[in-house]
């Protein structure tokens, strides 16, 4: 028997939501006594591959066809249905991220399987498969049972911790059985703005709201997030992208990304429901707001009551001599 | 120009959160039921597709209870052309692609709209299920969607930007944010027009539920709100770094 995840590659390189999943699946394997199978497709050298080794993988299948370039739902679900029915697999993990969102449902349809999305810790249960997830946009959690004999999960980014599991994993070529009828999503072009780092892939978030007043006062945010490090950028909230201040794609919230940082900096922004239910699983919750009575205090760790421009520059100055 | 759009009928975004039946059961008591947002901004968008091309027909389809008919009508006043209601609590995601595939099945449409997600499971599984039932494309989190012919254009959001891409129909797209700027307000015009419009109610197929709540929890409540003075501003950077160890 074995666990199957699907390692998703960026460019031909893994990033550490990949090892977080291997990690995740892992202990899966090891509840089951069951063999960690990973899947990879695309592009990605052998030491590359290699790595995931590190992180409990036995086996690695490799579908390399440059078909798969393109990211086909229809495609890669057959792809990854051939592999668990060859590998006999019973608990099949994705990220809950574009490609896994895209992928396990079909998957699910085509293995008449039990798909729980979104799951934030390991199942409680493994025989019949019992796990938690998220609901109502983070202001509950459900604990789902699936009744069937194939489980598919896809996991939250920065719900579990990467351990290490050193194995001498074993790469197999691997060629799925598609068509071009498999291939009917064209891309047209491609637009990357940066190599900025997202939202959802940041450990450290420094976001405003409203109570940042325009675009441009908007900028010592940026200031922040840079004197922070590499591994910090900058959020904002509905009303922030609504106004154009800052673009969509920073927009965290129950109608924009949910995100779970281990420090998450809120500037200016009062709490809405809505707000909070899309920030309220980031470990560390500071709140920098004039408003004492700011629902934002009740969901933050720390809150300093004061002018987010004030403030501001203190905290960075601060930051800069700690690094 | 044939497109369906899956509604599912939540509560509202501000809606208290709790539980009944052992904390198995959302509850209901006092709250107010809208279509899920993904997918009012996904209607808003047909809506506009079919004005552009000036022909074609929307269809909004929920698998529910007669309770939620009001969120069908709701639909409907907003400009959609006719309604269907597969009779089924709508208990697992596997269970309402089913029935939704089997209306798609005999109807032919040329494009199926859903939600990237609905606000209160958050499963985002349906559309693409409907898809491989059907065995036809899907789109997930669509950003822009256009019509060209029988072709759609359609774009997503990737890391730091877009990706734009074509597909024939018939294709599932799931919408997310972007896709319409803002959801369309019925007008009392639309809403008097609703009440006649075309609401039908079909039995569900034979299917499963290959998945099943066991129990509802709340997150555990917040400790106090540790208060820094803003004059002091530099200490909650010692106490980010040597007591939360985050910085």
């Amino acid at each position: 028997m074995s666990i199957l995840v699907y390692t998703e590659n960026w460019d031909g390189k893994f990033k550490k939501q990949s090892y977080e999943l291997l990690s995740y699946a892992n202990e899966i394997a090891k509840m089951t006594s069951s063999e960690l199978v990973a899947v990879s497709i695309g592009k990605v050298s052998d030491e590359e591959l290699k790595s995931l080794g590190k992180y409990g993988a036995a086996k690695i299948y490799n579908v390399n066809d440059d078909k798969f370039n393109t990211m086909s739902s229809q495609a890669y679900t057959k792809a990854i249905s051939e592999i668990a029915e060859k590998e006999g697999a019973k608990t099949i993990v994705f990220a809950n991220t574009y490609t896994g969102r895209s992928v396990a449902p079909r998957l699910a349809i085509r293995l008449k399987a039990g798909l729980v999305p979104g799951c934030v810790a390991l199942p409680t249960s493994t025989s019949p498969v019992i796990v938690k997830k998220k609901a109502y946009s983070g202001k509950a959690f459900a604990d789902v049972k699936v009744n069937a004999d194939i489980a598919i999960l896809t996991l939250n980014q920065n719900s579990y911790t990467i351990n290490e599991d050193a194995k001498d994993a074993e790469i197999v070529a691997f060629n799925p059985s598609v068509s071009d009828t498999d291939f009917k999503v064209k891309t047209l072009d491609v637009m990357k703005a940066s190599d900025r780092l997202d939202v959802g892939d940041a450990e450290i978030l420094v976001a405003g709201g409203r109570g940042m007043k325009s675009a441009e006062k908007f900028k010592i945010l940026d200031e922040m997030a840079e004197a922070i490090g590499p591994h910090c950028t900058v959020a904002c909230s509905r009303p922030v992208s609504d106004l154009d201040w800052r673009p969509h794609y920073e927009h965290v919230g129950q109608t924009g990304k949910v995100v779970a940082p281990n420090l998450y900096f809120a500037f200016g922004i009062s709490g809405a429901i809505q707000h909070l239910a899309g920030v309220n699983s980031s470990k560390v919750i500071v709140a920098i707001n004039t408003d004492k009575d700011a629902p934002i205090f009740e969901a933050a760790d720390y809150g300093i009551i004061g002018d987010a421009f004030e403030v501001a520059p203190k905290l960075i100055e601060a930051i800069k001599e700690l690094n | 120009m044939k497109i369906l759009v899956c509604i599912s009928h939540v509560p509202d975004t501000t809606a208290k959160i709790s539980f009944t039946n052992d904390n198995k059961t959302y509850n209901k008591d006092n709250v107010q039921f809208i279509i899920s947002p993904y997918e009012e901004l996904a209607l808003t968008r047909a809506l506009e597709l079919k004005e552009a091309k000036g022909e074609g027909t929307i269809t909004v389809i929920n698998v529910g209870g007669a309770e939620t008919e009001p969120t069908l009508r709701k639909a409907l006043a907003m400009g959609a052309d006719d309604a269907i209601r597969v009779n089924a609590e709508a208990t697992d995601a596997y269970f309402v692609a089913t029935q939704i595939a089997e209306v798609a099945k005999a109807n032919s449409y040329d494009i199926i709209l859903t939600g990237k997600e609905s606000i209160d499971y958050n499963g985002g599984q349906v559309g693409e299920m409907i898809a491989e039932i059907l065995d036809i494309p899907s789109i997930t989190s669509v950003s822009a969607i256009d019509v060209d012919g029988n072709k759609g254009i359609l774009e997503r959001e990737i890391d730091g930007g877009y990706e734009k891409m074509e597909c024939e129909f018939p294709f599932v797209g799931s919408g997310q944010k972007g896709i319409a700027p803002e959801p369309r307000i019925p007008a009392m015009r639309g809403i008097m027009m609703a009440r006649k419009k075309p609401l039908a109610v079909v039995e569900p197929t034979n299917s499963d539920n290959l998945t099943e709540v066991e129990v509802h929890t709340l997150p555990e409540p917040k400790g106090a709100c540790k208060i820094i003075d803003a004059d002091n501003a530099k200490e909650l950077i010692r106490l980010l770094h040597e007591e939360a160890k985050a910085l």
